[in-house]
Formats: structure tokens, sequence, C-alpha cells
């Protein structure tokens, strides 16, 4: 029998001959394609499902608060001439604040901020854990040492710039005068856009009433956000200063057609 | 051993190709469901975007 003829009664036993380079090399290509498939998990799909579930959980609450705030002046004829007025930021003016200090994940706020995204909003939960950053129905934390919004001294807030909802990807973009909007059960705080600062991580003086002035006496109320820097790394942070403008009762009119 | 994985399967090439197909999404969704979260988990410790930790 010739070769070939042996070749031709068994052809399976020559392929089925599996080789140990042959399976290593297999398996290292599909650990390299896993890396891969985790990278894209990350920051593309997992953030793009995120994002799109915590900006419907941020619109479901703003909405209920604006019904509630709405529905105890019934119909709001009545008393929807004088609480559509703006009350300006002064030494002694009248901005609601809440007073008690609310539980860990309790939504406190929602966000509004145009420059991020027309439609971009998100719920602000009580604490900066990973509960909260990489929560479906949060994205943004609130520093659980600093004021509420609308008080004086330092309304601080953290997000992932990248992952998770990439809540703050855009943080660079945000120019001076730009206005972030702030809703609680009370109203819309209107920030607007101060400053950015580059920090180490450790920096947590960016979160006191004046942020980085220790001693200092706060008479401002600053909206401070906090984020990694540069973007898909985390070795800095990038914090950004908003001032309060004013508060109203009723959605400012550039996001009126955003809330609820 | 991917070559062995398919001369396993039954049937003509289309429903190997079916099959394997079908695993492959299996795979993705375990991966995209529970294995990836869970190595989220474990790789980024790191509080990013806030400060103080």
């Amino acid at each position: 029998m010739s070769r070939a003829d042996a070749e031709n009664v068994e052809p399976r036993n020559r392929r089925h001959r599996v080789s140990l380079i042959g399976v290593a090399g297999e398996l290292l290509l599909t650990a390299g394609v896993l890396v891969l498939l985790f990278i894209g998990w990350q920051n593309v799909f997992n953030s793009w499902v995120l994002n799109g579930q915590q900006n419907g959980a941020a619109a479901q609450l703003g909405k209920q608060w604006l019904d509630e705030s709405a529905s105890p002046s019934g119909g709001g004829s009545s008393s929807g001439g004088g609480s559509a007025a703006q009350t300006s930021v002064g030494p002694a003016a009248n901005i609601p604040v809440e007073k008690s200090a609310p539980a860990n994940q309790q939504p406190i706020a929602v966000m509004y901020v145009p420059r991020f995204g027309t439609d971009w909003k998100r719920t602000v939960r009580e604490g900066t854990g990973l509960d909260v950053l990489n929560s479906s129905t949060a994205g943004v934390g609130h520093y659980a040492s600093t004021a509420m919004p609308g008080a004086v001294g330092n309304f601080a807030v953290a997000a992932h710039d990248t992952g998770y909802g990439s809540t703050f990807l855009h943080m660079q973009n945000l120019r001076l005068g730009d206005k972030i909007y702030v809703q609680t059960k009370d109203g819309f705080y209107t920030y607007a856009f101060r400053n950015y600062q580059y920090v180490q991580p450790n920096e947590v003086a960016v979160l006191d009433p004046v942020p980085r002035e220790q001693s200092a006496q706060a008479s401002d109320r600053i909206l401070t956000m906090t984020t990694c820097n540069p973007p898909y790394h985390t070795v800095e942070r990038l914090i950004s200063y908003a001032v309060l403008e004013s508060f109203s009762k009723t959605p400012p009119a550039a996001i009126a057609s955003v809330v609820g | 051993m991917y070559a062995a994985l398919w001369r396993m399967l039954p049937g003509p090439w289309w429903v190997r190709l079916l099959i394997v197909l079908v695993l492959l999404a299996a795979v993705l969704f375990v991966l995209f469901e529970w294995v990836f979260p869970w190595v989220d988990g474990i790789v980024d410790q790191n509080q990013q975007g806030t400060v103080g930790t």
C-alpha cells in the first residue's frame, strides 16, 4: 500500500492530530479576543446601556418632582405668576435649601447640562461610592460632607468620565458661563460654569466651602464637579466650578422641553 | 481545538454553522451579563472620578 492509499483510507487520522502548540496558540488568540471584548464592553456597550438607563431614571424623577410641586397649587394659575419669577442670588437671597442630611443613595437632585447634550440629565444621589457612581439609576454622587444644592458653600458632586454611563465624559467641553441646572423637589437652581482646575486625586481641598481655601469664610454658592482626567485614565482629577446665578420654582426656559 | 469542536458537531456545514453561532451568542451573553461586570469589579478598584480616595 502506497502512502497516498493510506491517506485515502484514513484521512481523518491525519487531520485529528492536535498539536500542543496549536492549542496553545488558539488559547492565546482566545484570550486576546476576550480582552478586546472586555474593553469594548466596558467603554462602549456597558457605557451606552447605562447612559440610557441613567438618563431615563433622571427624566422620571425630574418629572415626578415637577408634578409634585405643581399639584398642591391646584391648576397653577393662582400661584403660577408668582412662582415663575426667578430669585436672583444676593447675600440675603431667599433660596430654599434642604436642611436634613440625606441617607446614602438617596436621590437629592437631577442635573441638566445642555453642554453635555441637549437631552443630558442625571440623578444625583447621596454618597460617592461605586454603589452610586455605577448605578443604573444615578451616575452622579454627592460628597456627603459638602453642602446641599443652593446652599452657601460648596455643593460637590462626582461622576465617572468613562464607563458606567460616561457621565462626565464631555466635562472639558464646558465654556465660561455655561448653565448647569440642578433640580430638587423645591425647584431649579441655575449655576454658571466658572473655571477648571486640574489636581491630584488626593486633593480633597477642592471640596472645601471655599475650594482650596480652608480657612476662608464661605459667601458664594458653589457647585463643584469632579471627574477623572485625562479621559480613559485615572491619574489626575478634572475639577469644574460653577456659581449659583438664580433659583426658580418652574423649569428655566432653556430646559423646559427636557424636564419631564 | 476549534477544528476538533467543528468536527464534533453533527449535520451538514450550515447546521454546524448555526450551532456555532448560537453557542457564540450564548458565550457572549454570559460574558456581558455576568463575567465582565465581575471582572470590572476586581480590576477597577480606583474610585475614578472622586477626590480623596
